[in-house]
């Protein structure tokens, strides 16, 4: 039997379109943070689990060796998971664990990505993920893969695009509460739908930004979050899985792997009814559609239903199920592996009460998180509770 | 939580001023195709699209890979599919490679070949009005000339709406 797993102490620096910051010192800091948080010192912390994307966007080779001093590892226990988008939430399952497993009582989990370094952007980074001998030499662009998914997903299940757009304007509208948000706005369905487009479906206002930043949280054992805090948010559940990456071969409309990554944390946390049994969400918005998407993979509703409940505010902050009240990756920011680690501190600070203007207003027992990524084939998800 | 957040974002002008360094990579692949892409590169190269078919769960496997992901198994029954498909999925992209701004629209999709069970891969269409493309519509693949040909995706310029297609 696995141990029990608890979130003590969460930490997250400001997301930023370009920071002055290393990425070492901005793991640093929301390290230091998330300690101070937990009331720990780097002394008390048995091991050290990082997350961080490719190393093309720093351009700087082995970027888990170089990030390990601001990650708080020196001289400690210390490994770098990576799965694409879904690197941050998996980082969850990474530490859990460490601690489950009986082999420490602390782990300090931290995710980072500082995406400015790559100029003029990183465009040059993200190609490489395309086949290298069948796909590269189309002259692919990332967003395509994005703009081809979303298409699939709107003619099967006939959504308007004006549904999809209301994520948007939610999670931008969420993040203006949040105090290290990069893009909160308040907007509208029409300046969604009026603003460039990239890639039909694709446009201007259905993409999260490139951000810097960093995320932090600290796991415990069940002995040492008793004797640290009364208020310890239990990890109850992880899950990860990975489709193909002949991606072509595959319906687009439906994220199975999100699916399947679900059932496993649904399994231990004992829920059976996802959308009863769960109070809110914090599914991976890259792009607003990605959020309708990873709701259904998410088992929150039926394939195709995502869209009317949003449209009839059932995942607005105060509706029933609500989804990336932080703000999402569309409103704070998307600095890869460091979002999916924010979500999982949104959790934290949501289930104790903590997110202060960001608070769902009514009582929380049950949140799920979830990432996903690499060539639309990752999920990764962690279910938490108090 | 606390009320003060770590992080000193940097606007246009301070970046431009700020101490910097830079660097610019120089590195050149070149990657061998392997067992069944050099087949289908090479069926390409000859105006024929090649898929292969799993002898246990019987798909029809385009692109063509020399083991069965599912069953896990060798594959080798090559299989000669028609040039003629249908579009799964597209995009209409105002961006190129490098996400420069265009104006005439790349159109990157989808296509299902025929006789594949729903399986095929990614390619461009042509010789259509971005507005009248339709997920279902059925398209044929306009073929570089022979000797153009030199065993690449690129050996197929893009997929055309097929006679009396949509």
């Amino acid at each position: 039997m696995p141990r029990r797993v608890a979130m003590i102490g969460a930490g997250m620096t400001k997301f930023m379109r370009r920071a002055n910051d290393t990425p070492k010192e901005m793991a640093f800091e929301a390290s230091k943070m998330a300690l101070d948080a937990a009331g720990l010192e780097l002394k008390d912390i048995e091991s050290v689990a990082l997350g961080t994307a490719p190393d093309a966007f720093d351009g700087v080779h082995m970027k888990g060796e170089y990030l390990s001093d601001g990650a708080g590892s020196f001289l400690k226990p210390y490994t770098r998971s990576f799965v694409g988008g879904g690197t941050g939430v998996f980082t969850g399952a990474h530490g859990w664990w460490h601690i489950a497993s009986g082999m420490f009582d602390t782990c300090l989990v931290v995710g980072e990505e500082k995406m400015s370094s790559a100029h003029p952007h990183p465009q040059g980074a993200f190609l490489t993920i395309f086949d290298n001998l069948i796909e590269r030499n189309l002259g692919p662009n990332l967003v395509w893969i994005f703009a081809l998914e979303m298409n699939r997903y709107m003619t099967k299940h006939n959504i308007k695009k004006e549904d999809i757009a209301r994520v948007s304007v939610k999670n931008k509208g969420n993040a203006l509460d949040h105090p290290c948000a990069q893009l909160g706005m308040k907007i509208t369905v029409d300046d969604v739908l009026n603003s460039e487009t990239l890639a039909w479906p694709v446009q201007r206002l259905d993409i999260s930004p490139t951000s810097d930043g960093a995320a932090a949280f600290v796991l415990a054992s069940e002995e040492v979050a008793k004797r640290v805090t009364d208020d310890p948010i239990w990890i109850e559940g992880v899950g990860w899985n990975v489709d193909t990456t002949i991606w072509t071969n595959r319906d687009l409309y439906y994220p199975k792997y999100v699916e399947y990554a679900a059932r496993m944390p649904y399994k231990m946390a004992g829920i059976h009814n996802p959308p009863k049994d769960i109070d809110f969400a914090e599914p991976y918005d890259p792009f607003d559609y990605k959020e309708l998407h990873h709701m259904e993979g998410l088992q929150l509703c039926r394939k195709g239903e995502a869209p009317i409940l949003t449209r009839e505010g059932v995942t607005a902050r105060d509706g029933d199920l609500p989804t990336c009240p932080s703000g999402g990756a569309l409103g704070v920011g998307n600095p890869i592996a460091a979002t999916g680690v924010m979500k999982l501190c949104e959790l934290y600070w949501q289930l104790r009460g903590e997110a202060g203007k960001r608070q769902i207003p009514k009582d929380l027992r049950t949140g799920v998180a979830q990432a996903w990524g690499d060539l639309m084939q990752v999920g990764t998800v962690v279910v938490m509770r108090r | 939580m606390s009320k003060e957040y770590p992080g000193n974002p940097l606007n246009s002008k301070d970046f431009k001023k700020a101490l910097k360094t830079k660097y610019v990579p120089t590195a050149e692949y070149a990657w061998s195709a392997g067992h069944a892409i050099n087949r289908f590169l090479t069926g390409l190269k000859e105006g024929r699209i090649l898929g292969i078919k799993c002898r246990s769960c019987e798909r029809i496997l385009v692109p063509p890979r020399a083991f069965c992901e599912e069953c896990f198994i060798s594959v080798d029954e090559w299989v000669e599919l028609k040039d003629t498909g249908t579009v799964n999925t597209f995009a209409i992209s105002y961006l190129d490679t490098m996400a420069n701004r265009i104006k005439k629209p790349l159109l990157p999709a989808v296509i299902e070949i025929d006789g594949a069970g729903g399986n095929g891969f990614l390619h461009m269409l042509g010789e259509v009005d971005p507005k009248k493309i339709k997920i279902g519509m059925k398209v044929k693949a306009v073929w570089k000339p022979a000797k153009d040909r030199k065993g690449d995706i690129t050996d197929i310029k893009y997929f055309k709406p097929a006679r009396g297609g949509v």
